[in-house]
């Protein structure tokens, strides 16, 4: 049990996929102009990083490991991926319709998003059983979701300040991200994994 | 037009990295060297071209409906072939890019050249576009890079350039130095090109006065 919360806390605040990793970074500038949304996105994130984890420890252990199709995994885990999202974004639509048209969009577009994918090879790597890889997912999820709170906090008072033309936009973005990150190495060496 | 055209589009006025902000994950992740920079550009432009042709050969085979499974399949072929053959014969520069490699799967540019163009152009157009987007990404990590090696090692592609005075900046090296980097870079080429665009319209407006002057 602590070596699952240390994993949790860990992913959320050492080796936050956003600022430390680089997984992310697309819907991380791309959605992170709104509170609302940037919390919608993110916890839908998180909730298929979390199913994403374990359908891919499923495959990886029984299917690719013990036929032997390691050099498949690229293209199988992309594939359980894409299938996933399609599918949570049926159930949400049966089971929510609320929910779904407000998450809208961005549903479809976590197929794409690095963290996913990044998490599932990592946790591969790393040979995590299936209660491990879920709860990293999970925790992963978290350190995305809150790097996103963070960031659409900010950008939204940085509306109405006056910055210089050539930054405005993505540069600013850019440079928020940044210090951001580096408040975040600050954690760096509180949890050894 | 011209072939020229084809392939200068994606070196500048619709670079992936500097104007149209795709593919960022790599971009930001593996620049700590310029040579990391080369070798992710290389990688990306690779599977790029077989993918753009491949995709522009099989376009009226594809189903519309199903067209981005059959993309991803397609690109993740070609990712595998890169992956393996880094691993075989470059295996240093493999253990850096590490879990990047595979994540060229999902880099946007990717997808994005597949599904904006690839999908409608014959196979020689598609090959020329893939080419240009490719080495504007190319040119865009090695710069981005080249500066991250220059300030955190005072190196550039590991050739020693400065003396041993210089402090070199770690934080370059570090994850907020590559947001950093990318966030003045960017400040930077919008600058230059709204200058460039002011210069231009000054002449221009310059240009039409004279002609009221005339009328």
């Amino acid at each position: 049990m602590k070596e699952l919360l240390l994993l949790i806390a860990g992913s959320i605040l050492v080796n936050n996929f956003v600022l430390s990793r680089f997984l992310g970074i697309c819907p991380f500038l791309g959605v992170s102009q709104r509170l609302d949304t940037a919390l919608s996105m993110g916890a839908a994130t998180t909730f298929v990083l979390t199913m994403a984890g374990a359908a891919t420890w499923a495959v990886q252990s029984y299917l690719l490991v013990p036929w032997g199709l390691g050099f498949l995994q690229t293209l199988a885990f992309i594939i359980i991926i894409a299938a996933l999202v399609q599918l949570v974004e049926m159930i949400i639509l049966k089971t929510n319709p609320v929910l779904y048209r407000a998450l809208g969009i961005f549903l479809p577009l976590i197929t794409t998003n690095c963290a996913v994918l990044g998490l599932a090879i990592l946790a591969a790597g790393k040979g995590y059983n299936l209660v491990e890889t879920s709860v990293f997912g999970f925790g992963v999820g978290l350190g995305f979701t809150l790097a996103l709170v963070m960031m659409a906090g900010i950008r939204s008072n940085l509306e109405y300040a006056d910055i210089p033309a050539p930054l405005r936009g993505a540069p600013i973005a850019l440079i928020t991200a940044g210090l951001l990150s580096l408040a975040f190495t600050g954690f760096s060496g509180l949890i050894s994994m | 037009m011209k072939w020229w055209e084809e392939i200068r589009r994606g070196l500048w006025s619709e670079n992936p990295t500097f104007r149209i902000m795709i593919g960022m994950c790599p971009t930001l992740a593996v620049t700590t060297a310029a040579i990391n920079g080369v070798a992710m550009g290389l990688s990306t432009l690779f599977v790029l071209i077989g993918s753009s042709t491949m995709i522009s050969a099989l376009r009226r085979i594809i189903p519309e409906k199903v067209r981005i499974p059959c993309y991803i399949v397609v690109i993740a072929t070609f990712v595998t072939v890169v992956d393996l053959v880094m691993a075989a014969f470059f295996s240093d520069l493999h253990r850096v890019l590490g879990l990047y490699i595979p994540l060229i799967v999902v880099n946007c540019i990717i997808m994005g050249r597949a599904e904006a163009y690839a999908s409608r152009m014959p196979v020689p157009n598609a090959f020329l576009d893939a080419v240009g987007m490719g080495l504007g990404f190319t040119w865009a990590l090695t710069l981005l890079g080249g500066i991250r090696e220059f300030f955190g090692f005072g190196s550039l592609f590991g050739v020693k350039l400065t003396g041993s005075a210089f402090t070199p900046w770690v934080v370059a090296l570090l994850p907020p130095g590559g947001f950093l980097t990318m966030g003045v870079v960017l400040g930077t080429i919008n600058a230059l090109t709204a200058r460039r665009a002011a210069a231009a319209g000054s002449c221009c407006s310059a240009v039409s006065a004279k002609g009221s002057e005339r009328g």
